[in-house]
């Protein structure tokens, strides 16, 4: 990889993906394993992904974290990018410090402060307006939404930062209105941020446990919830077999993403090849 | 009337991008950390909601006031928080060095890698971002179980001869938060680092530093702010970590936000769940404020 440079920095990298990698790859076997005594080996079987796809429990469960996933990613990807724009072009305003500092808290802000502050807004809101009537998928929509927007505006406010402004400018300049230069310009320049936000977004919503189990209500169990109830208890191997179905599914897309961003990068650079060989 | 909608948006649209995601935390982000400061000073009571009103509208023109700080003093003379609060900041300190010493390397062999060897290597470091952070934490129980894939190796090895208690131990928890946190510590290291001139090593080393030298006295301060980005990144959440306490250590291990969690969900003592949550706040605001620091002036040069 880099030739005669290091030794050393290679072993790092090795170790260090090592240490990332062994445990899922290690999960992955033994959600083939026949025992039901997780650690002991009885031989290669399908029976728990069987027993997986079986459960109408853990249907149910990926259905709803499904359905709160693309809400939260839709509206938090609209709110984030209106944020990230914000903090970049309108320099001035009252309470800036304020905005981006709520901008950039949810990044480290423990969970369970979160969780349960949401969860007291909810309460007090049902006490004295009446709305929340019941806890469960909006309000865990409206907590994943809450954090999950200030990291899409993250990634909004680099791209933006980083991008060039003659295009906009340029079309200011011939009479184009701020709203459509807005539309036409610098929507269409942030899209693959846009999209980098909501896949982001997804996940995170997707993937949280503490936040959605302080403020959901009964009945709406995300699968989170239901993975960690039964984790609790000890080592479970239908819990092998969904986890190897999760990062299967992630790996897959995550290839097919990397693969169809090389080749574009591929094409434009061919592109630009031919252009230049034209002039 | 259309054109008069269209005209105002034009004229307005900066405030409307503004101020939409801005309510939205103001009301959803903001006021509940007001509302948990307010349920931190009432008293608790057995009821639905179980705490005292701040505010006792009686016959009176101003209502009563009842607030207390009963709450915070319990904290502060059970032993038990004070030294929770100090393992939880104790365990997280650690882990970020480890996360550190094992990231910064790793950064750093990521951005001299050559070409489609950066891409893949930085897309394995980002993998496990889009994966089940519970499912990962789950796969270390596999390992670290008496009967797990380590004992098996060092019995098999005969290097012991019964299992070695591992999984809810601290040990395992410090394991966790390592693993959980390392790409958190490696991304900004390598944003730092890619943006690093090596010219400058070459100088260095021209000049004759020796290697070591060169690393501590150019590349260390030049990256300087993603070190502490990355730190932060790491240290904030894992003091505040409950679901890596929880499952790997298993009630052996103090950590406030487990503490937190089963204060508010197992005992239902409302009002100290929220003081023990305004103290952590409170504990973490320094850290969190150099945080927003570094962002800020990451983004703005």
């Amino acid at each position: 990889m880099y030739g005669k440079r290091s030794k050393f920095l290679t072993t790092c990298l090795l170790l260090g993906f090592t240490f990332l990698y062994l445990p899922i790859i290690l999960m992955a076997i033994y959600s083939f394993n026949y025992s039901r005594l997780l650690p002991v080996w009885g031989g290669w079987s399908t029976r728990w992904y069987k027993e997986l796809f079986n459960s109408p429990e853990v249907w149910q469960a990926t259905l709803l974290s499904l359905k709160i996933a693309c809400l939260t990613a839709t509206i938090a990807m609209i709110l984030g990018t209106m944020a990230g724009i914000a903090i970049v072009r309108v320099r001035k305003f009252r309470g800036r410090t304020l905005f981006t500092g709520m901008i950039s808290a949810p990044l480290v802000m423990p969970e369970v402060i979160t969780g349960l502050s949401l969860l007291l807004l909810f309460i007090t809101l049902q006490q004295t307006i009446g709305w929340p009537q019941r806890r469960g998928m909006t309000t865990i929509t409206i907590a994943h939404i809450t954090f999950a927007m200030a990291f899409v505006a993250i990634i909004i406010q680099s791209r933006l930062t980083s991008s060039d402004r003659s295009l906009e400018e340029a079309a200011s300049d011939l009479g184009a209105k701020p709203f459509r230069v807005l539309f036409d310009i610098t929507l269409p320049m942030l899209a693959p941020g846009m999209i980098a936000g909501w896949l982001l977004a997804f996940t995170l919503s997707l993937d949280d446990l503490i936040i959605a189990s302080f403020v959901t209500g009964p009945g709406s169990t995300t699968l989170p919830m239901l993975i960690y109830s039964r984790i609790r208890l000890g080592l479970k191997p239908d819990i092998n077999a969904l986890a190897t179905v999760m990062i299967g599914v992630v790996a897959i897309v995550v290839l097919i993403a990397g693969l169809l961003m090389y080749l574009q990068a591929r094409r434009s650079r061919a592109a630009a090849k031919a252009e230049a060989m034209d002039s | 009337m259309s054109h008069r909608i269209s005209d105002w948006l034009q004229s307005h649209w900066k405030e409307i991008l503004l101020w939409v995601p801005f309510a939205w935390l103001l009301f959803f982000f903001l006021t509940p950390f007001f509302i948990v400061i307010k349920i931190s000073i009432a008293e608790p009571l057995i009821a639905s909601p179980p705490f005292s009103a701040l505010l006792e509208w009686g016959d009176g023109l101003l209502p009563g006031v009842s607030a207390t700080i009963d709450n915070y003093a319990y904290l502060w003379e059970d032993p038990l928080y004070v030294k929770t609060y100090f393992n939880s900041l104790q365990i997280a300190s650690v882990c970020t060095v480890f996360c550190l010493l094992i990231g910064y390397p790793m950064a750093y062999g990521i951005v001299r890698a050559n070409g489609n060897w950066k891409l893949i290597l930085l897309l394995l470091v980002m993998l496990p971002f889009w994966s089940s952070f519970l499912l990962r934490v789950y796969a270390w129980m596999g390992i670290l179980a008496d009967q797990g894939t380590i004992n098996d190796v060092l019995l098999w090895l005969g290097l012991i001869d019964k299992p070695v208690r591992l999984l809810y131990t601290e040990f395992a928890v410090y394991v966790g938060i390592v693993y959980t946190y390392l790409p958190f510590m490696i991304l900004p290291l390598y944003a730092n680092l890619e943006k690093l001139d090596f010219s400058l090593n070459d100088a260095a080393a021209d000049l004759g530093a020796r290697p070591t030298t060169t690393f501590f006295t150019v590349t260390v301060p030049l990256t300087w702010p993603g070190i502490v980005a990355g730190c932060l990144l790491v240290f904030i959440p894992a003091t505040g970590e409950f679901v890596i306490p929880d499952l790997l250590g298993g009630g052996n291990v103090l950590m406030i936000g487990r503490v937190l969690s089963s204060e508010f969900n197992a005992n239902r003592d409302w009002p100290v769940a929220s003081a023990v949550a305004v103290v952590l706040l409170i504990v973490l605001v320094v850290p969190m404020m150099l945080y927003h620091r570094v962002q800020a002036h990451e983004s703005n040069s």
